[in-house]
């Protein structure tokens, strides 16, 4: 587990004192997770056999296309549907095969962040907050000030007593996270946060998730279909296709492995790159961290005495570290042998377009 | 001016209307509680035993709403009321007086608020409905605590719409022995060719009902946060 987990993890610091766990390590496990709705006199397979671990202390998205079955997975983990087969657990409880009063229990160790905020409209800030601790019975004195402390702490303590009508989306957003985060759960589980806001609403809501992360020592799990997202606030990611997860890994490591889906996602070449051009061969070179700072190109053209076209290329921070992915043009007359092996043995993964 | 003198001197108008007037109201008030007292929790499991609801149960769904609902509803009320008569004096002893006519009113309401209150349910957003499942609620505080918390302005109004309906209802069982003003009106208007009282009972109910229907607003608003 340990060994696996350092694999697709890495080593980065929040890592490592799970790593020395192995107990504790996951907090979310799915595993073969398959889901088949009855539509007519036919079967639509919507989950095919779904596995993920999410270690405790992590943001995780899980990114995909309307009718990938972002929505049917949902659903599954909080066992809105119960699954056809496979199992879904949080910490050590399996939540596929317990009873209505058990998982009502355990449902209150998952806050969930919908897409609209689904909050009550009959409710102010304050009693919107307050549903989940109401439901089991808090004394009315415990909850005012575990309420005002949530809303303190999502920056809306002025709004106590308004209605959502009259806050704004990310307002809204903000008042569905305090309210998840009222039962102290282990994790929050976020369906499209951000989908219906506006892009400065998005990077406030996605900010405040990490801060809550770090703050609360949240397992944090995004299901999107924005790239946006998972850059901005993901560790790690996996990509969900037909049912299926198809690519998973830290952020580091996805878009480091040249020619995924999820690395050309992440690092898309701007605009109408040109795959090949007469007159040399083309390369893409992939690179990040330490590498991503060096001078790469001036390197090539100083070290091999040759030029180079740069034809696009982008560079993004994402979490930490920086990364780019750029495509290059050489003269038929570079040693392209000798270059290649010079980038790979800089840390750079190189495709060659043009033999 | 002749009205005027006999609006305060007819023995209709100044003995007759206000024993009629509390009648009228007293059968708008028996039924009305009792209307929402079976009529509110109809419609909650019309809405919860519905496909894709809470609690689908397509049979009960089915007994519920297609038959008893639908049949009572399909009934006239002046059909409904004569044909309860026996059940009537088997509930309360009596098939004549406002208490009597409560009876039947309340059958004859009962569906059509329960459905009224099933669209409102319905307006309500599933999402609200997950959400709150999410948070652990059991079903009954999912009922309790968004259902009917959310549709409450629908509910008010629903509520509005079946006491206007009663006082409609309340002057047809009138004729046959329930009293209040709709048997004023037949009784003095009708049989006796009395404009004056048969006039004075129009405006009296066209008040009642914009007055209920006034207060029914005030209050949907007030409780409607959307």
């Amino acid at each position: 587990m340990t060994a696996i987990g350092a694999r697709l993890f890495g080593d980065a610091s929040i890592w490592g004192n799970f790593l020395s766990h192995p107990q504790g390590f996951l907090l979310i496990t799915v595993t073969d997770l398959r889901k088949v709705y009855r539509q007519g006199d036919r079967d639509v397979v919507a989950l095919d056999g779904v596995t993920l671990r999410v270690p405790k202390g992590s943001v995780h998205g899980i990114i995909g296309h309307s009718g990938a079955g972002k929505s049917t997975l949902v659903r599954c983990l909080t066992l809105l549907d119960r699954p056809t087969s496979g199992s879904v657990s949080i910490g050590d409880r399996e939540l596929s095969s317990v009873s209505d009063a058990e998982l009502r229990r355990a449902r209150r160790r998952i806050g969930m962040v919908f897409q609209h905020a689904n909050l009550l409209d009959s409710r102010t800030t304050a009693q919107n907050v307050a549903f989940p601790l109401e439901l089991v019975g808090t004394p009315k004195q415990e909850a005012a000030r575990k309420v005002a402390e949530l809303l303190k702490l999502v920056g809306l303590d002025r709004f106590a007593d308004a209605y959502p009508s009259q806050l704004s989306g990310g307002q809204r957003q903000r008042v569905g996270i305090a309210r998840a985060l009222a039962t102290d759960p282990d994790v929050l589980l976020c369906d499209e946060p951000t989908s219906a806001l506006d892009p400065a609403t998005t990077e406030e809501i996605l900010d405040l998730i990490k801060a809550l992360r770090d703050r609360l020592g949240l397992t944090v799990l995004i299901i999107t279909h924005e790239m946006h997202v998972v850059k901005r606030a993901c560790d790690s990611v996996s990509l969900l296709e037909a049912g299926r997860i198809v690519e998973s890994g830290r952020l580091a490591d996805v878009v480091a492995s040249p020619g995924g889906r999820l690395s050309m996602a992440l690092l898309p070449l701007p605009g109408e790159a040109p795959e090949v051009l007469p007159g040399g061969p083309v390369l893409d070179l992939l690179y990040s961290g330490d590498a991503a700072a060096m001078p790469v190109i001036s390197g090539i053209a100083r070290r091999f005495d040759t030029d180079v076209n740069v034809l696009a290329g982008s560079v993004e921070h994402l979490g930490e570290a920086q990364f780019a992915h750029l495509r290059i043009q050489l003269p038929s007359s570079a040693d392209l042998a000798a270059i290649t092996a010079h980038l790979t043995a800089n840390g750079i993964a190189v495709t060659t377009k043009e033999a | 001016m002749d009205i005027l003198n006999d609006l305060f001197s007819n023995p209709g108008i100044t003995k007759a209307l206000p024993t009629a007037f509390a009648e009228t109201l007293q059968m708008v008030g028996i039924s009305g509680v009792f209307v929402v007292l079976i009529g509110l929790p109809l419609g909650v499991i019309l809405h919860t035993t519905a496909p894709g609801g809470l609690t689908p149960a397509p049979w009960v769904n089915a007994v519920l709403g297609g038959i008893i609902v639908n049949i009572t509803r399909s009934v006239p009320y002046a059909i409904l009321m004569v044909s309860l008569i026996p059940l009537t004096r088997m509930l309360v002893g009596t098939s004549i007086g406002p208490v009597a006519a409560s009876v039947s009113l309340t059958i004859g309401t009962v569906p059509f608020f329960a459905r009224l209150v099933e669209t409102s349910l319905r307006e309500v957003d599933f999402g609200k409905i997950d959400a709150a499942l999410v948070m652990g609620s059991t079903r009954l505080q999912v009922v309790r605590k968004v259902l009917l918390a959310e549709a409450m302005p629908g509910l008010v109004a629903a509520l509005t719409t079946t006491l206007v309906t009663l006082v409609g209802f309340s002057a047809m069982a009138g004729l046959i022995g329930g009293g209040g003003l709709g048997r004023l009106a037949y009784n003095y208007g009708y049989q006796r060719f009395d404009t004056t009282v048969m006039l004075t009972t129009i405006v009296i109910m066209v008040v009642l009902v914009q007055l209920i229907q006034f207060v029914g607003d005030r209050v949907s608003r007030r409780v409607d946060h959307r």
